[in-house]
């Protein structure tokens, strides 16, 4: 047993990094090239003191920060931010990187959806799409045209402005969208196939 | 003096419209009316059914999304210019109406109405030349 990677301290404002047994990366997870601290990106570690059986540049997959500077505690160790996604699940729809797991967020937060979705990107006159899909609530469907186009509308604006870059909604019945075993069961990349 | 409408939530996707009339069809569940409203990804299929609950009860247990609209159902001769005069008495009244379908039969015109204050809109039809339906 060596010691732990990072602690989080009274201030909890990110979690120190135990730098005389670690030293910290940020990579971009597909070029794979060093990004500055402050940049988000995937978190890699190699091991200083660990004897036999070293970590060289360890890809940890999870997607965070590193923050230099002192912290509110007053000891000046890198800080990681919040984890905010697998690089495995990360997408990457017109340079900008997009997570299966915000889009659930927002589905969630709407009590008009079930909390089934499926991302399909594709690409379409070398421009990429993203269209999100929801299944409406049974107790939220309404006769109302308006009503329902409008429902459709603020997941858009929602999505929006989470994502950075607009998705198109399409709204579907209850219990159509494949219920998924495994994760990353909420995308299709059509890009992939071509 | 309205009638029960079924409102069904359907995705454009070919095929979705039969299932519907497959599952009335098995259950002996005959459509009176019926009119679609769509958007690019999505319709709401509107019905006047024979047995209205039993059609919600089928429907639901084959996953639809059903619902209960409240419509009113009116008959006028089936001859030029008569809905448009009760069309005329509705907006005189400032009665907004949401949708409308209609299909004749013989010399009469069937018509089903969706305003959007049907109490208003009733008590003006009682003054027009139609019979308004309490049933099927
Ligand atoms: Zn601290």
């Amino acid at each position: 047993m060596g010691p732990g990677v990072s602690y989080e301290c009274e201030v909890q404002d990110g979690s120190h990094i135990n730098e005389d047994h670690f030293y910290p990366e940020i990579i971009h997870p597909d070029t794979l090239v060093q990004l500055p601290h402050g940049q988000q990106g995937e978190l890699v570690f190699t091991t200083l003191t660990k004897e036999g059986m070293p970590l060289l540049r360890y890809r940890t997959k999870d997607l965070c920060t590193l923050y230099d500077g002192q912290c509110a505690c007053g000891r000046t160790s890198v800080r990681m931010g919040r984890i905010i996604g697998r690089s495995d699940d990360m997408l990457i729809i017109r340079g900008i990187n997009v997570f299966p797991s915000q889009v659930e967020s927002v589905i969630l937060e709407m009590p008009e959806f079930e909390p089934q979705y499926m991302l399909v990107v594709d690409r379409v006159n070398n421009l990429d799409t993203l269209q999100v899909q929801v299944e409406v609530r049974r107790d939220f469907f309404g006769d109302d045209i308006g009503r329902m186009l409008n429902m459709k509308k603020t997941l858009a604006d929602k999505l929006k402005s989470v994502l950075s870059i607009s998705a198109d909604v399409k709204l579907m019945e209850p219990g159509s969208i494949e219920r998924s075993q495994g994760k990353g069961k909420h995308v299709i990349d059509k890009r992939k196939l071509v | 003096m309205t009638i029960k409408q079924l409102s069904i939530f359907l995705e454009n996707k070919t095929g979705r419209i039969n299932e519907v009339t497959k599952i009335l069809g098995q259950h002996g569940i005959n459509m009176h009316a019926f009119s679609m409203a769509e958007t690019t990804d999505f319709g709401i299929l509107r019905l006047i059914v024979s047995e209205v609950d039993k059609a919600v009860e089928v429907l639901r247990e084959a996953n639809f999304a059903v619902m209960l609209t409240d419509v009113v159902w009116i008959t006028c001769p089936n001859v030029a210019g008569s809905l448009s005069h009760i069309l005329d008495h509705l907006a005189e009244q400032h009665i907004f109406i949401e949708y409308m379908y209609a299909f004749a039969e013989g010399d009469q015109a069937n018509v089903i109405i969706r305003p959007n204050d049907i109490d208003h809109c009733i008590q003006v039809l009682k003054k027009c030349d139609c019979n308004i339906h309490n049933s099927l």
